[in-house]
């Protein structure tokens, strides 16, 4: 391996030019496989506190990243620096790096034939996110916070309303000849209020609202009420006693158990042996009602993008039916481990070696409305939010705080926090029970209400 | 290091440039990563459009600042041959596999970063700062035939590579992420409800850091968006407890020379003797609150803005000795290891998760007990602090702090303390005479 003769780079607005230059120096100083990522993007933020503005924020970046093979040794590199010599430093890093790195016989880019990408427009990318004035973008953030405010007297303070644009580009090509190319944009409004109760007490939550398009943003005035009511029907909350009572996640926390569920069956943890539902295939591993799927073709989806971090076409994955686990989701490395077919779920960052991430990820909804959840519940609790991360995907382990409200004759009454919920993962998705109508993607993970026995809330 | 293999490896540069504004409580902010004059330019006319009118005051001229050695590398670890770091690793792998026949999974891993700023203000400041960051990491999961745990271990700090082979060795990671993954195979269930808890020395610290220290950050109080807003004065944590934040500890991983509005960092006394003293401030809040600036302004990169933040919080040592902390307790939980934590800064509550705690039945540590999270209130959970021990430790140098996306390397510390009352969130339901299995 000998450091690469370097001609002057391309370096026009085509990323893709540029990625297809730096997999092809990689190959010309000996490398048996290369892979090249390209991001740039753009953003902006501004926050309105109080009805003032208290911070904007605009920029640009641009990064590159390289990973090389030589047989099945591979190393990676990444730079944000694209000058002539920034380039030949990122790429003859990399094929040095290569050199301490041991032979896996599981490593390597995907073969050729699985290569590729959906074609038609994703709905991806919309110009309007940045076609506001300044001012406009600073008036958003401010009616924002002004709804919230203006919502009750007993919204006294705020963290402020915000509205946030950015649009982004990847770039992806490798020595097989893929190249591929995305765009994607954003826009957010969020309001943070501050309620305080009449003994000086304060809470705080938030509502927001994101969308690839402005179209599609909810009003400044609707985000702002529901995070006064969000926040509001916090105030005077209190402990509750131990007890084991059901428990209904709001589809905020939800989402979470989803999460869940993806670091137990993504082919990184099965295949170390990482997760209790390492090789559960075929198993029940759910509540009957739990279908879960994952799909990365949804025109406009958050999870949505024409192939994967690897240049693998999108799909769509059932990964639980009526409980059952049929599939787990991969990428190349962890699918040849487990002498499976990828899901096409790389996720790739600049530099390291391709994770495994969601694309639209979703429990389908059942057929009651969220309040006949609660409804149907004596003693129990409403989980809103969840503090701290006690989970452990290995043994099951579930200890998280949490806040919420309690449920009393199936209705909600007043709010409780400062307790605890904990159980084991291995039953509390079998103890699933109930699912409610209510899907919404606020992200690119999403899951209605639902309804979970079997845990137990600690307090006093 | 990965199934014994050096799967991957990686390095990579990036250099930009902030530019911040500010105007009265307003702050516009742009950054580039391409350095060239025009593009910087840019960032700057961007950064000033929150300006109303041009500034009132002109430079002054700057003023280099002496700068502190608090962590003088003769040569950074990102420079050190990549063989020795491969050295480490192997090392790691063989000493967590020979710990015990049921260590079926060992991933350790290693990472430096050398990061150079340069901080010039219109206020005269012009500061340089040079910061070596090393951590090694391992991680280790046991099996049995029904039962699988995982542990993990970890350290570094401002430090050259020498650390690793002198200090702490691969093999003292690598025994006890091993030793933590063996001892959880055999864990009961952890009790649910409010008791007596002890936490061990050292990282058990992250409850400062959460219970009190996130609440004492300046930009909060002077927002009154703070449980701790107007409690300056007040009591806060009981007489035994004394807490500071100290950024000028040699090689921690949580201290600077200057913060990254180049002020030099200082020992800042939050609670003192119970009693709450101060806030942690930067250069917009020690200025808007009338307050000195504790130099505590920091950022995660060139791309944020800065804001007060901690650096290594810890609890000053008492007087009492660790063994009578634990024979003092009837029923309880003894937490020696955990995972991460979090706050919601408004109504106090914070969470911290142990990964490693014991039943303390009649004065003595039985059993272990699985991971379970510990929720209290921070304005009142210190007050609650009955004893504290004579053995203060600051952590091995693994902690990062998230606030509003930004992550910075931090410390923390405590001695063996005991308070009198927490929520501890396992499965086990309380008994009147203990606990149910």
């Amino acid at each position: 391996m000998s450091p690469t003769e370097l001609e002057t780079p391309k370096l026009g607005t085509d990323l893709k030019e540029v990625a297809q230059d730096i997999v092809a120096r990689a190959m010309k100083a000996g490398a048996s496989a290369a892979e090249c990522v390209v991001r740039e993007g753009d953003e902006f933020s501004t926050l309105v506190r109080l009805g003032q503005v208290e911070t904007l924020k605009e920029s640009g970046s641009k990064s590159i990243g390289v990973r090389v093979f030589f047989g099945q040794r591979a190393a990676s590199t990444y730079s944000s620096d694209f000058s002539k010599q920034g380039l030949d430093r990122m790429v003859n890093s990399a094929l040095e790096l290569a050199k301490i790195t041991s032979e896996d016989p599981y490593g390597g880019i995907p073969d050729a034939s699985q290569l590729g990408q959906l074609s038609g427009d994703l709905d991806l990318y919309h110009e309007d996110v940045y076609s506001l004035p300044g001012a406009d973008r600073i008036d958003y953030a401010r009616r924002t916070e002004k709804a919230a405010l203006d919502f009750d007297p007993r919204i006294k303070n705020s963290e402020g309303g915000s509205f946030d644009a950015a649009t982004g580009r990847k770039v992806l090509a490798n020595s097989h000849g893929f190249v591929g190319e995305y765009r994607r944009s954003y826009c957010s409004t969020a309001a943070v209020p501050i309620a305080q109760a009449e003994d000086g007490a304060m809470q705080r939550d938030y509502w927001y609202s994101v969308a690839r398009t402005l179209k599609k943003l909810d009003s400044p005035e609707k985000v702002g009420r529901i995070a006064a009511e969000r926040t509001l029907r916090r105030l005077g909350a209190k402990k509750v006693k131990t007890a084991k009572v059901p428990i209904v996640f709001d589809p905020m926390v939800s989402t979470s158990i989803l999460e869940h569920i993806f670091e137990g069956i993504n082919g990184d943890s099965v295949y170390r042996g990482a997760s209790f539902l390492a090789g559960k295939l075929g198993q029940k591993i759910a509540g009957e009602i739990v279908n879960v799927i994952d799909d990365g073709t949804i025109p406009g989806g958050f999870g949505t993008s024409p192939f994967d971090g690897e240049g693998i076409p999108t799909r769509r994955t059932v990964v639980i039916e009526n409980g059952v686990l049929k599939s787990y989701l991969l990428n190349t490395y962890t699918a040849k481990k487990l002498g499976l077919q990828t899901t096409a779920n790389a996720s790739r960052g600049l530099a390291g070696t391709p994770g495994i991430g969601p694309g639209n990820y979703f429990l389908q909804p059942g057929p009651k409305a969220p309040k006949e959840l609660i409804g149907g519940i004596q003693e129990g609790l409403y989980v809103t939010e969840f503090l701290g991360q006690g989970v452990n995907l290995v043994t099951g382990d579930y200890s998280r705080g949490a806040s919420g409200l309690w449920i009393q004759g199936g209705e909600l009454t007043y709010p409780v926090e400062e307790i605890t919920v904990a159980g084991n993962l291995k039953d509390l998705f079998l103890n699933i029970s109930e699912i409610a109508n209510d899907l919404e993607f606020r992200g690119s993970v999403a899951a209605p209400t639902l309804r979970i026995d079997g845990l137990t809330v600690g307090g006093e | 290091m990965d199934e014994s293999m050096i799967k991957s490896a990686s390095q990579g540069i990036s250099a930009g440039c902030g530019v911040r504004v500010v105007s009265g409580e307003r702050t516009g902010y742009a950054y580039t990563d391409d350095l060239s004059a025009d593009r910087i330019l840019h960032a700057a006319r961007t950064a000033a459009l929150i300006a109303s009118a041009p500034a009132k005051a002109t430079v002054q001229g700057f003023q280099k600042s002496q700068a502190r050695s608090l962590y003088p590398v003769t040569l950074p670890s990102v420079d050190a041959e990549i063989s020795a770091k491969v050295e480490l690793l192997m090392r790691a792998d063989k000493t967590a596999r020979a710990y015990d026949p049921r260590i079926k999974e060992v991933r350790a891993n290693y990472a430096d970063e050398l990061r150079n700023i340069l901080v010039v203000a219109s206020d005269g400041t012009f500061a340089e700062d040079s910061q070596p960051l090393a951590r090694m990491n391992v991680s280790c999961i046991a099996k049995t035939d029904g039962n699988s745990a995982r542990g993990t271990s970890g350290g570094g700090g401002r430090v050259a590579l020498d650390f690793f082979f002198g200090e702490k060795t691969p093999e003292y990671f690598a025994r006890e992420s091993a030793r933590q993954a063996i001892l959880q195979l055999d864990a009961r269930e952890a009790p649910a409800g409010e008791m007596e808890v002890v936490l061990g020395p050292g990282w058990p610290g992250v409850l400062l850091h959460e219970a009190v220290g996130h609440g004492l950050e300046a930009d909060f109080n002077r927002k009154k968006t703070s449980a701790f807003a107007g409690l300056i004065g007040k009591r806060v944590a009981s007489e035994k407890c004394t807490v500071v934040d100290n950024g000028t500890m040699p090689w921690r991983r949580g201290s600077l020379n200057v913060d990254d509005e180049g002020n030099s960092t200082q020992e800042t006394v939050l609670i003192e003797n119970g009693i709450l003293k101060g806030y942690l401030s930067d250069k917009l809040s020690a200025r808007l609150m009338g307050m000195a600036n504790t130099g505590n302004g920091r950022r995660e990169s060139y791309e944020h803005i800065p804001m007060p933040r901690m650096t290594n919080t810890y609890m000053l040592a008492g007087n009492d000795n660790p063994e009578d902390i634990i024979r003092s307790v009837k029923h309880g939980v003894y937490a020696v290891n955990f995972g991460g934590g979090q706050v919601d800064i408004t109504n106090g509550k914070f969470v911290f998760s142990a990964s490693e705690a014991y039943m303390i039945e009649d004065g003595k540590i039985t059993a272990p007990i699985k991971g379970a999270t510990l929720i209290g209130n921070g304005p009142d959970v210190l007050t609650r602090v009955s004893m504290v021990g004579n053995d203060l430790k600051l952590d091995e140098g693994v902690g990062t702090c998230g606030k509003d996306g930004q992550a910075v390397p931090v410390g923390v510390g405590i001695p063996t303390l005991k308070v009198d009352r927490l929520t501890v969130g396992g499965t086990a339901r309380k008994d009147p005479g203990g606990f149910m299995q």
